[in-house]
């Protein structure tokens, strides 16, 4: 890497940059992920969910994705300390009063501590899912379906609520992550950001209600 | 006078730039509400010096709202609540009989207090000299219909060049970033044609300095776009990000 890269990285708008563009990329695994969840609801006892995820776990091209996946989430997450520990720097004494909600959203000043939330519910999530499915041989040996993990780990009322209160944390860092991704990489136009922020908006909302539905659904017995 | 107030003020009181601070109350009598933030410390003070005491520190220069000196964090918002003004074009008609104010200087590593307060800051003045400008000679002033532009690119380059530099962008962001007023100055430039042989170095030299300055990071919040006296639009943090962008793809 050229000393120019490096400086480019290291800038507070190169490191801006990735946040948007690791961000971006974790909005699209949303939509696959919400998109093939969602086949739990086509109230089959789960048959074409689990072709779904089985064809998710084989795949390889999908297993080459999934490793970037996780080199996005750990860059979103590294470039966000490192940028959450400038910011307290560069304030070392705080306001007195300081009255944020005059002039801004009380989740675009919170994203640091919605994704730290959302770490947390990721960590609990995976353990739920991914490692069982990855590192056990319960689903290949043909033991248990993810569908009947699924059902199985939705079954306790405490998760479902875990999982409710993880969705929100998304909803509100989505609410202005998605957005504020766009602004960084430098696309800001009078006609087309109030379309972006009203996508934006709207995808924030059908993406957490699809994902809080399926934990829902399962514990009450709505989908068989 | 009726309708003059009776107010509790809880301003920052610090000697010097190593001196510890601390938020110190002065009530204060018969106020007009028709005086303007500036002018009731100037009531303040004179009261102060009348009884022996220090008087407080505070910058102000033009008080019409065009310096950018008044630098005044008032109940947690640069140059008080209301919208689009300087501290100098605060008026006490904004507040009520019996309120209490706190009255802090901007607060960000980069801007330290001076005294009281004033802050200091000459990190902008640093980040101008950066590339801020146009280093040619433009001799006498050529006819304008020489050098068309298109009146869009003339608006959005006048509306961020009314940028005065006051800061309030710094002192309300929560990251004490101080990337509307860069974005600002490298805008004004690349719109137009004068300003585009230095377009490059200009972007990738006020952004290092910026860093260097230690500035926070913008999080696009958006609070400098509404704290900001002369309404400089977000558009213009975009437009920097892309001009950076643009220079280290191009260098």
């Amino acid at each position: 890497m050229s000393t120019n890269q490096a400086n480019f990285l290291q800038s507070s708008l190169g490191k801006k940059l990735i946040m948007g563009l690791t961000g971006l990329f974790l909005i699209s695994f949303l939509v696959v992920h919400a998109f093939i969840n969602s086949l739990i609801f086509c109230n089959d006892g789960g048959t074409l969910f689990n072709e779904g995820s089985e064809f998710m776990a084989h795949n390889p091209v999908i297993r080459v994705v999934e490793i970037v996946l996780f080199i996005g989430i750990i860059l979103h997450i590294v470039q966000a300390l490192i940028l959450t520990l400038q910011n307290n720097k560069a304030r070392p004494v705080k306001y007195a009063v300081n009255n944020g909600k005059a002039n801004s959203k009380w989740y675009s000043r919170s994203m640091g501590l919605l994704g730290t939330l959302l770490l947390m519910f990721l960590i609990i999530h995976l353990k739920h899912f991914w490692v069982v499915s990855r590192f056990t041989d319960e689903i290949t040996s043909g033991e248990e379906t993810m569908y009947g993990e699924m059902k199985e780990v939705f079954e306790n009322p405490l998760v479902v609520i875990i999982y409710v209160l993880g969705v929100i944390s998304l909803g509100y860092h989505l609410l202005h992550g998605f957005q504020s991704a766009f602004q960084t990489l430098g696309l800001n136009h009078p006609k087309y950001t109030p379309v972006i922020k009203a996508i934006g908006f709207w995808f924030s909302i059908i993406i957490s209600l699809v994902f809080a539905a399926m934990p829902i659904a399962l514990y009450m017995g709505w989908v068989k | 006078m009726s309708g003059n107030m009776n107010l509790t003020l809880k301003i920052w009181r610090q000697k010097s730039a190593k001196a510890n601070g601390q938020l110190v109350t002065y009530p204060v009598k018969n106020i007009s509400p028709d005086m303007s933030f500036l002018e009731m410390f100037d009531v303040l003070n004179e009261e102060l010096i009348n009884k022996g005491e220090e008087p407080i520190a505070f910058d102000h220069d033009c008080r019409e709202g065009i310096c950018g000196a008044c630098s005044m964090f008032i109940n947690g918002q640069p140059h008080g609540p209301k919208k689009g003004v300087t501290t100098c074009q605060l008026h006490m008609r904004s507040f009520k009989d019996g309120d209490t104010i706190v009255v802090e200087p901007w607060r960000a590593a980069a801007f330290p207090v001076i005294k009281d307060l004033t802050v200091d800051r000459a990190a902008f003045d640093r980040i101008i000299a950066k590339g801020g400008f146009i280093s040619v000679n433009t001799g006498n002033a050529q006819d304008a219909n020489n050098i068309p532009i298109p009146k869009i690119d003339a608006d959005l380059s006048f509306n961020a060049a009314a940028c005065i530099g006051c800061g309030a962008c710094v002192a309300t962001c929560k990251n004490s970033s101080a990337m509307l007023f860069v974005s600002a100055k490298i805008s004004q430039l690349a719109l137009l044609p004068q300003g585009q042989v230095e377009r490059i170095a200009r972007a990738k030299n006020m952004v290092a300095q910026m860093d260097e300055e230690g500035f926070g990071n913008c999080t696009n919040t958006g609070a400098c776009e509404v704290e900001c006296p002369k309404g400089i639009s977000l558009e213009n943090i975009a437009r920097m990000n892309r001009e950076y962008f643009m220079a280290n793809i191009k260098e």
